[in-house]
């Protein structure tokens, strides 16, 4: 039987060194990246209730149809999903990366700050694509 | 003289739980959403904003339909890991566990809600 503190399952708190607190830490191309990622997918449930409650209203019937389409259709609905496709694009970008870090590669730090510019750049372009298309 | 060993003091206590099915499943979800959403911007985008009759008559083509419930089902079940991490990382004790289950039963919900409305359009 080993000694307390000499197994890893022993839990020992109070010696270790504490993570950077975020609000003296400074901003970089990975950690911000890396938060829109998370704030981006979590934050697609709002167009995604928004989308089911759609559907559900085109199966009941043309009234309630019209009370979802109109509210989807809305300004404020577009604004919802219009965000909605950038945040979808940026949060596609993301998971790419990841893929691509999965397996080995682009781990480097120049290169995954590279890859968090284009992830930026690329999701507003193809948003905008989006936008002109739709 | 202890009977258990080690590895199973361990298991089940901080990160020893199901990581790797997890991540498996974040990986196998990715891919597919990788082909399934511009599938679905697309298609989507496409109709709304039709009238009533427009939507109805689309949603019962197959591709369009398939489309659909394959993005409500994998997208649903990809956000359903997400937001368990995402509770995991900021939410502790019984509110963990409280809004996990939450979130799980409103995934669920909203994806056969979704699909069975889709279903019911093209059917």
């Amino acid at each position: 039987m080993p000694t307390k503190g000499t197994v890893m399952s022993d839990v020992n708190r109070g010696n270790r060194p504490l993570s950077p607190h975020l609000t003296i830490y400074r901003p970089q191309w990975t950690s911000m990246s890396s938060i829109l990622v998370r704030i981006t997918g979590n934050a697609l449930i709002v167009a995604a209730l928004m989308i089911v409650w759609w559907f559900v209203a085109a199966a009941s019937g043309p009234e309630a149809f019209a009370t979802a389409n109109g509210f989807v259709t809305s300004w404020f609905g577009d604004l919802v999903m219009t965000l909605s496709v950038l945040g979808l694009w940026y949060h596609l970008l993301g998971g790419l990366r990841h893929l691509v870090w999965d397996s080995g590669r682009m781990l480097d730090v120049d290169k995954s700050e590279l890859a968090a510019q284009m992830m930026m750049v690329l999701s507003v372009l193809l948003t905008i694509f989006t936008v002109i298309v739709l | 003289m202890a009977f258990l060993t080690d590895r199973k003091r361990a298991s089940g206590m901080g990160s020893a739980k199901t990581g790797t099915e997890h991540h498996w499943q974040m990986m196998v979800t990715s891919v597919a959403l990788l082909v399934l959403t511009p599938l679905f911007i697309f298609t989507f985008g496409a109709i709304l904003g039709s009238s009533y009759e427009e939507v109805i008559a689309y949603y019962q083509r197959p591709f369009p339909a398939v489309v659909a419930i394959l993005t409500m089902l994998v997208g649903f079940f990809h956000y359903r890991l997400g937001v368990q991490t995402l509770i995991e990382d900021y939410v502790h004790g019984f509110a963990r566990k409280a809004a996990i289950i939450g979130m799980i039963c409103l995934s669920y919900a909203a994806a056969a809600f979704a699909i069975f409305a889709i279903v019911r359009i093209a059917l």
